[in-house]
């Protein structure tokens, strides 16, 4: 697995929702110096936060409405079609399910950091994602397992 | 000014009823309340159902106290930025949220020193009273814990997993 080809800078694309997911990718960002970033997000009122770095607007959903999980599901899967990602890195909620989903059968190395906001278990997709992210983590040590997800540190 | 938030689209009557109740007993006319997509209509509070999120921090920057939904952007935004907070959590048993993340983050917070929680309107109000001797908590720099950042550096760009023995990627091929 080299995510890395001589020549060129590591391509990465940082998924999320809007609110609290949002926020938390954003602490994350010294993570991603040296790559070449493009963030992944539903508000296009975010995109004064990012800089220089790429961004791309995709729409929101959530477990009550199929059809938009769908939607959001294809957009995901085309725009990281079209970015070809070496990492994919994601701090929920579903639209990043479906990016570490979609990094994984591209062939990227995917990493899923659970949203500080659960405390007692990881959320739905956060337990999903487990079998599907290569780096699972949680921010919360006594969440943390043997087998995944592990505990690093956190966003506080 | 104190700024209300719901946080998102979701409404949250039972605490800017609270809220509102309280601007018009004590005649504050300081107040500027996000509230969502709501029926309700506060009679004492200047009120928006959205904020863009560029108008959301100028509120946010401007605000002397914060009181909020316990979501966590909203709670990251006052730890960095040493606003005082208030939080009262969302229940899903009382359809504001899908599950109880909201009750059991406001608890934890709480109990490590990061926010004031009101768990319920009694709760809040009696906050509200206090509200001028809330005080802000301990400052969160810019970026999360240098653990958790030089983790996922280091997995970006050699793949050593940060967590597991002999660092192999758990799922690598």
């Amino acid at each position: 697995m080299a995510p890395s080809p001589a020549g060129r800078r590591v391509r990465l694309a940082a998924i999320s929702s809007g609110g609290g997911h949002w926020v938390q990718l954003q602490r994350l960002r010294p993570a991603f110096a040296d790559c070449d970033v493009t963030f992944l997000t539903v508000k296009e009122g975010y995109r004064s936060d990012v800089g220089d770095a790429g961004f791309r607007v995709i729409p929101d959903a959530n477990r009550s409405n199929k059809l938009k999980l769908l939607r959001t599901a294809l957009v995901v899967f085309w725009q990281l079609f079209r970015l070809r990602p070496d990492v994919v890195i994601s701090t929920g909620a579903a639209p990043g399910y479906f990016g570490i989903r979609a990094g994984k059968l591209l062939g990227a190395r995917t990493i899923w950091v659970d949203s500080v906001a659960n405390v007692e278990e990881l959320s739905m997709s956060g337990q999903r994602i487990g079998a599907h992210a290569d780096l699972w983590l949680t921010q919360w040590p006594h969440l943390a397992r043997p087998t995944g997800p592990f505990h690093v540190g956190s966003v506080l | 000014m104190i700024f209300v938030t719901v946080g998102t689209d979701l409404p949250f009557d039972r605490m800017v009823k609270v809220i509102d109740e309280w601007a018009g007993a004590t005649g504050r006319k300081d107040v500027f309340a996000q509230i969502g997509e709501t029926e309700f209509r506060p009679r004492h509070l200047a009120f928006s159902k959205f904020l863009e999120p560029p108008d959301f921090v100028r509120n946010f920057s401007q605000a002397s106290t914060i009181v909020a939904h316990a979501g966590m952007g909203t709670i990251l935004s006052a730890l960095r930025y040493e606003k005082p907070i208030l939080v009262m959590p969302r229940r899903a048993s009382l359809g504001e949220q899908r599950n109880e993340h909201q009750l059991a983050t406001a608890k934890r917070l709480s109990e490590m020193g990061k926010i004031t929680v009101a768990f319920d309107e009694a709760e809040l109000r009696r906050c509200l009273e206090d509200l001028g001797r809330l005080q802000p908590r301990e400052k969160i720099g810019a970026h999360a814990s240098p653990a958790l950042i030089q983790g996922l550096k280091d997995y970006i760009h050699s793949g050593r997993h940060p967590a597991r023995p002999g660092g192999a990627p758990p799922h690598a091929a």
